[in-house]
């Protein structure tokens, strides 16, 4: 392959000092793309007093990491993110940059794409190797289907990898993880500047804890409205779950946002999980997937919800709804 | 305060989707479409900030002839003008084509803000308003939950975290701002907004207009290029239950109690 030479980078995220989960998959899906190309991925850490994560990161299986290591760093702002990573990616020109597909880097990966002329390819679910190349596979349409991607043109290419995509640690044996020399990311950090004043992070208000929850009802677009709500209640209460919900449900105030399941609401491992009316997008299925059983009930018999579940029934769920609630209740008597 | 906001049609995905022939996206014919989700919040939060400090909003949409039913429905809400950027050169682009389209037809006039949704529901590229930032010079921000605009210049930006958590930060305007779902409340258009609409400008632009040679915009002018697409493999999957739905539930239930143990 043409570009094998300049290798693969991988730019880990960190916070305060630790690393992102997702960083630990961007360096398996690194380290995958290193071995179709020919090499080993090297990784990237931002930040400001890096030393120790360095390190660590030293331990992993990557052949070298890159530090940009300035006070400017300290906390993310994508000017100061651009600034660093733009100026080592056009002189380093590696083959392809992988990121983990986080808020945080699809809020700068456009820009750096267009600073450095590279190709932006968010979310990758997977790669195949094919006569004409690399096909890269991604969710379309909220996740109901999925695309192959081929890039054109030559250059570098900044790739985002969704959770879950590539399982970090599965793949093959690091030759020699842990002892990845350190060097400074070649470039100017003494100018950098952070292009938004930082004032505050606040959390989302909210008084429901579903973390604890042993059963969740968890209820989606498909409910139909807030006055649908009734039999869902009840449902619930057979049950003895707690309700939960999907981003629409919430972003239409049917229930409060302290409800929200998925990537930007709770994360959630109950034993027993429904999804009712629920599409199975990954912004939601990242935040359940960890749950025992999960049923989904679903008027689409190809809705992706189904592929995570458990079990499946195919039906309208204002039909199935009290129909399951008059089943417990009446397994419950017996 | 002059307004643009970028709005994308997109398939309605509630509707029953099917491979279209060449297998390289969804048959479109027969299908509806709506404007994309998050786009729907953008107009809205640019009509309230309008509405508050005067002015007016301009939308922007790069597709084919249908889009101007989008436009429209955005003049009925109160846009004062559109602008349909519409050629077969600008259609199939990434969104490092697309942003590039919407920033030179955006710079021809002067805005103190651009609003975009954070993702298409289609393609899902996360970054073309990033890419009209670029193009424009300006800051941006990804995930918008809330947008204060300052005196001095400034805007007071919420921008969405994982987890249940928002960072407040300040940036100087113009900027771009890509409005997360859930923002606010979107409105809905009146019978007179509907009949207003049709006398409200609704402008056609093609890349000449808009100094743009056709082979660095839409598919021409990507970096990525649609193979294929397909409804995913259903894999093991769920175990399916199939009986009406009184039957269905007391399987169900019967199965949660012996096989999964978990009721
Ligand atoms: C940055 C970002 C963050 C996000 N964060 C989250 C998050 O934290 N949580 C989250 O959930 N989403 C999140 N989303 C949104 C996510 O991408 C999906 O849009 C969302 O999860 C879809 O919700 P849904 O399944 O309820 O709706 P849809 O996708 O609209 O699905 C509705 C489903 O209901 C079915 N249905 C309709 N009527 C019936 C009926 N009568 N009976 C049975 N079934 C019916 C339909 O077949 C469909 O499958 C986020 C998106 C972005 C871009
Ligand atoms: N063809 C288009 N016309 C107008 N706006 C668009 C178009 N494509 C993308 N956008 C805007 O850019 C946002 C992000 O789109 P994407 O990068 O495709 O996820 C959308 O929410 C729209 O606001």
């Amino acid at each position: 392959m043409a570009h094998a030479a300049n290798g693969v980078w991988v730019v880990l995220q960190q916070r305060e000092g630790r690393l992102h989960r997702m960083s630990r998959e961007a360096i398996a899906a690194g380290g995958r793309l290193a071995g179709v190309i020919g090499g080993r991925a090297e990784a990237v850490l931002l930040g400001s007093g890096m030393g120790e994560l360095a390190r660590e990161v030293a331990g992993l299986d990557v052949a070298a990491v890159h530090v940009a290591d300035a006070p400017a760093l300290a906390g993310y702002t994508p000017g100061a993110y651009v600034g660093a990573l733009a100026p080592a990616i056009r002189q380093a020109a590696p083959a392809y940059v992988v990121f983990p597909h986080t808020y945080q880097t699809v809020d700068y990966l456009a820009r750096l794409a267009q600073e450095t002329g590279s190709a932006l390819l968010p979310e990758v679910t997977g790669f195949d190797e094919t006569p004409e190349g690399l096909l890269w596979r991604r969710p379309v349409l909220g996740g109901k289907l999925h695309s192959k991607v081929r890039v054109k043109g030559g250059g570098t290419v900044l790739v985002s990898v969704q959770s879950g995509a590539f399982q970090a640690g599965g793949t093959a044996a690091a030759p020699a993880a842990g002892s990845a020399e350190v060097r400074a990311l070649p470039g100017e950090l003494s100018t950098l500047r952070p292009d938004r004043e930082i004032l505050e992070v606040e959390e989302v208000a909210g008084a429901v804890d579903l973390t604890k929850a042993e059963v969740i009802v968890a209820v989606g677009r498909g409910i139909g409205g807030p006055d649908k709500l009734g039999p869902v209640h009840e449902l619930a209460k057979a049950l003895g779950a707690e309700i939960g919900a999907s981003r629409p449900v919430i972003d239409n105030e049917w229930l409060p946002r302290d409800r929200q399941i998925g990537s930007s609401g709770q994360t959630v491992a109950p034993k027993l999980y429904l999804a009712l009316g629920i599409s199975g997008a990954i912004q939601h299925t990242v935040g359940m997937k960890g749950s025992g059983t999960v049923v989904a009930v679903n008027k689409d018999p190809n809705a992706p919800i189904f592929n995570l579940a458990d079990y499946g029934i195919v039906a309208d769920v204002h039909e199935l709804i009290p129909a399951l609630t008059a089943a417990v209740k009446a397994a419950k008597a017996t | 305060m002059r307004i643009a906001v970028c709005i994308k049609q997109v398939p309605d995905t509630e509707a029953r989707l099917r491979v279209g022939k060449d297998g390289r996206w969804i048959a479109e014919e027969d299908l509806p479409f709506r404007i994309n989700e998050s786009d729907e919040y953008a107009l809205e939060e640019g009509l309230t900030l309008a509405e508050a400090r005067g002015g007016e909003v301009v939308v922007f949409s790069l597709g084919p002839e249908r889009v101007k039913e989008a436009l429209r429905k955005a003049l009925a809400l109160g846009a004062a003008r559109a602008v349909h950027l519409r050629d077969e050169a600008f259609l199939g682009g990434d969104a490092l084509a697309t942003g590039k389209a919407l920033a030179k037809a955006i710079a021809r006039e002067g805005f103190d803000l651009v609003l975009t949704g954070s993702q298409s529901d289609d393609v899902g590229y996360g970054g073309t308003g990033s890419v009209v930032a670029g193009h424009l010079g300006w800051p941006h921000a990804w995930l918008v939950m809330g947008v204060e605009i300052e005196d001095g210049g400034t805007v007071k930006v919420k921008r969405e975290m994982e987890s249940g958590l928002n960072e407040i930060f300040r940036t100087r305007l113009p900027a771009v701002l890509e409005i997360q779902a859930g923002i606010n409340h979107p409105r809905y258009a009146s019978l007179k907004g509907i009949m207003q609409a049709k006398k409200k400008p609704l402008d056609e632009v093609g890349p000449g207009d808009l100094g743009l040679d056709p082979a660095e915009v839409g598919a021409a002018g990507s970096r990525l290029e649609i193979v294929s697409v397909a409804f995913p493999e259903t894999g093991a999957g769920a175990q399916r239950i199939e009986a009406p739905p009184a039957e269905a539930a007391r399987i169900l239930v019967e199965k949660l109690q012996q096989e999964a143990r978990v009721l």
